[in-house]
C-alpha cells in the first residue's frame, strides 16, 4: 500500500490544568513518541508543529518552538494552523513530505496551555475579526453554538437530556483507565442533571473543558519502518482536511449566519459528514469497516450528531444507536474509547494528534483498560472554527 | 435607567430602521441572487455564479425582518470580553432564525424580557432593536429577535 505512512511512535503529556508553558507539554510528548518509535531526534528530517492563536507568539510558530526545545538539528519545519484540526493538518504536512519521497521520518507535535473558563478571541479591538465580533455583538461563547445544535437535535430527532447524559456517563466510564485523561472517574446521569446549565439545554457536564496537554507522533515511510524491523506498523491510509462546499447551511463557529441556499442547492453531504467521507474514500473503506471511532465531543449532544455524520447510522438514528450500547466499549463500534473530550477537555492544537495516538494504541492492542477487542480500523474526526475539520483513518 | 442618553448602534451599517421596521443590512449578488449577512462587498462567494466576482455584482440588501426559530439557547454565565456585560450580569437568550425568503439562518440576541423557556423551534419571530450595553454617554444598540410577527406587516 504505497499511499500509507507508518505510525512508528505515539506519545502524550497527560491532560490537565497547570498553566505551564505549552512547549513543556509538547517536548514531553515528543520525547515519548521518539522513545516509542526507537528513533533519535537528530534522525528526524521534518518536524510539523500544530499551531494555536491563543498561547502567544511561539504558538504561531509551533514547529520551530518544538524544534528549538528539542535542540536545533537542521530538520525542515512547518507550522499548521487549522483551529481544532491543526493537529491533523500538521500530520498531513508530514505525510505529504513522506509520500512525496522528500523525507523518510517526521515528527508531529501539538501542545496547548488553555486559559480558564470560556475560550475568548485574541485581545485588542478587532472589529474586522468575526471571532471578536460574535463575542462583542452576540455574547456568543462556544457553548452557545453547541447548545444551538443540541436544541435543534432535540426538536428534530427527539433527543432527550437523558440521552446527552448517557453520552457523558459512557465516555467517563471509558476514560477511567486512560492514564493521559484529565478526568478519570465515573459520572452518573444524576450528576450531569445536577450540574448548572451553561447554555440551555446543556449542563456544565455536557460541555468539554479547556485543558493543557501535549501529543506527538513519529511518522515514517513504510520502507523506513521495515528498516527498523517494524513489519506491521499502524498505518494512516486516509486523511481529509476538506473545506465546506457552498452553500454551507449549518451554522458554524464563529459565524453570524449560514450561507444562503437561494441560488445553489445545499451539498449532498453536510460539512461534518463530508470530512469523514473524504477520508473513507481515500482509505478505500466505509463506516461498516470501523472497529472504533474517536469523535470530537465538544458537547455530549454533538457526539450524537457525529454518529450520523460518520455513517454509523442514518440521520435521526443516533439516539437508538447510543441506547443499544453499540457505541460503548463491548459494543459493535465503540466511540471515544479514550474517554473523548469529556475526559480530556480540549487542548486545541494537540487534540487531533491525541486522537491518532489513541487509534495507534487501540490498533496495537495496547490500550490497557479500554481496549477494543481485535481493533483493525479506526477513525478520528474533528471540526473547528473557520471552516476547518479533519478525519484520519488508521489501520493495522 | 436614563432615558436622555443618546442611542447609537453598537456596530455601523449592520442594521437600520427602514419604513418603520428594523432590518438587517447585507448585500446581494445581482447575478445569482445570493444574499449575504454580514455584508459581503468583496465578491460573490457562489463558486458556480458567473458574476465578474469583483464586487460590482454586489448591491445592498435589507434582509427579511421575520423568520422562524431554527434553534435557540441562552447564556447563563457572563461571556468573556469583548462582550460588555451589565453588572450584575443578566442571562440572555439567543436565537438562530431561518429566513424563508433568503434561505439562510441568522443569529441574534433575543429581547431581554424573553427567556429560553418562552421559545420553541419553529416559532415566528421578528426583528427589533435593543440595548446591548451602555456607558455614561450613550446606549449602544444591536438587532434582536422577539416572538411574534404582526399580522398587518405580512405581505
Amino acid at each position: 500500500m504505497t499511499d500509507a505512512v507508518a505510525v512508528l511512535g505515539a506519545g502524550m503529556h497527560p491532560w490537565g490544568k497547570w498553566g505551564r508553558p505549552f512547549v513543556e507539554y509538547g517536548l514531553a510528548a515528543a520525547r515519548a513518541a521518539l522513545a516509542d518509535a526507537g528513533v533519535a531526534w537528530p534522525e528526524i528530517q521534518f518536524v510539523a508543529g500544530a499551531a494555536t492563536i491563543r498561547n502567544g507568539y511561539p504558538g504561531f510558530v509551533a514547529g520551530a518552538a518544538f524544534a528549538q526545545a528539542l535542540g536545533w538539528s537542521g530538520a525542515r519545519v512547518c507550522s499548521a494552523y487549522a483551529a481544532c484540526a491543526s493537529g491533523a493538518q500538521a500530520i498531513d504536512a508530514a505525510r505529504a513530505q513522506i509520500l512525496a519521497g522528500r523525507c523518510d521520518v517526521a515528527l508531529v507535535v501539538g501542545a496547548d496551555a488553555a486559559p480558564k473558563g470560556f475560550f475568548r478571541p485574541v485581545g485588542g479591538d478587532r472589529p474586522d475579526d468575526p471571532d471578536w465580533l460574535r463575542f462583542r455583538l452576540l455574547g456568543a461563547s462556544n457553548p452557545v453554538y453547541f447548545a444551538l445544535y443540541a436544541r435543534r437535535r432535540m426538536a428534530v430527532h427527539g433527543a432527550t437530556l437523558d440521552d446527552f447524559a448517557a453520552v457523558k456517563v459512557k465516555n467517563a466510564r471509558h476514560g477511567r483507565a486512560n492514564p493521559n485523561a484529565r478526568y478519570r472517574k465515573e459520572v452518573t446521569a444524576e450528576e450531569v442533571a445536577d450540574s448548572p446549565v451553561v447554555a440551555d439545554p446543556l449542563r456544565l457536564l455536557d460541555i468539554c473543558a479547556t485543558s493543557d496537554g501535549g501529543a506527538a507522533l513519529v511518522l515514517s515511510s513504510m520502507e523506513f519502518a521495515r528498516s527498523r524491523g517494524v513489519r506491521s506498523p499502524v498505518r494512516i491510509t486516509g486523511l481529509s482536511t476538506v473545506t465546506p462546499a457552498f452553500p454551507k447551511t449549518v451554522l458554524d463557529l464563529p459565524d453570524f449566519a449560514t450561507d444562503s441556499a437561494l441560488a445553489a442547492a445545499p451539498p449532498e453531504r453536510p460539512f461534518r459528514s463530508s470530512i469523514a467521507h473524504a477520508a473513507y474514500a481515500e482509505a478505500g473503506i466505509g463506516p461498516e469497516d470501523l472497529s472504533l471511532a474517536e469523535v470530537y465531543d465538544l458537547s455530549t449532544a454533538l457526539e450524537l450528531d457525529w454518529y450520523e455524520d460518520i455513517g454509523l447510522c442514518e440521520p435521526g438514528g443516533a439516539e437508538d444507536l447510543l441506547r443499544s450500547g453499540a457505541t460503548a466499549l463491548g459494543g459493535r463500534v465503540p466511540v471515544n474509547p479514550s474517554g473523548g473530550l469529556a475526559c480530556f477537555g480540549e487542548a486545541v492544537p494537540a487534540q487531533a494528534i491525541a486522537q491518532v495516538c489513541e487509534l495507534t494504541w487501540q490498533l496495537r492492542g495496547r490500550a490497557e483498560g479500554r481496549q477494543v477487542p481485535d481493533a483493525r480500523v479506526g477513525l478520528a474526526v474533528n471540526q473547528g472554527l473557520f471552516g476547518h475539520g479533519s478525519a484520519v483513518v488508521a489501520v493495522r | 435607567m436614563s432615558t436622555t442618553k443618546q442611542r447609537r448602534p453598537a456596530v455601523e451599517g449592520w442594521f437600520a430602521v427602514r419604513d418603520g421596521a428594523v432590518r438587517l443590512l447585507g448585500t446581494r449578488c445581482t447575478v445569482c441572487g445570493t444574499p449575504y449577512f454580514p455584508r459581503n462587498d468583496l465578491a460573490c462567494r457562489n463558486p458556480r455564479c458567473a458574476a465578474p466576482k469583483d464586487g460590482s455584482e454586489l448591491e445592498e440588501h435589507a434582509l427579511s425582518p421575520r423568520g422562524r426559530i431554527w434553534s435557540y439557547t441562552d447564556a447563563r454565565y457572563r461571556p468573556p470580553p469583548p462582550y460588555v456585560a451589565a453588572d450584575p450580569f443578566r442571562p440572555f437568550a439567543i436565537a438562530a432564525v431561518e429566513l424563508e425568503a433568503e434561505r439562510m439562518v441568522v443569529l441574534g440576541q433575543v429581547v431581554p424580557d424573553v427567556t429560553a423557556d418562552d421559545l420553541a423551534v419553529g416559532m415566528e419571530v421578528e426583528l427589533t432593536e435593543g440595548v446591548l450595553y451602555e456607558d455614561e454617554e450613550a446606549q449602544y444598540t444591536v438587532w434582536m429577535w422577539r416572538p411574534g410577527a404582526r399580522a398587518e406587516e405580512d405581505a
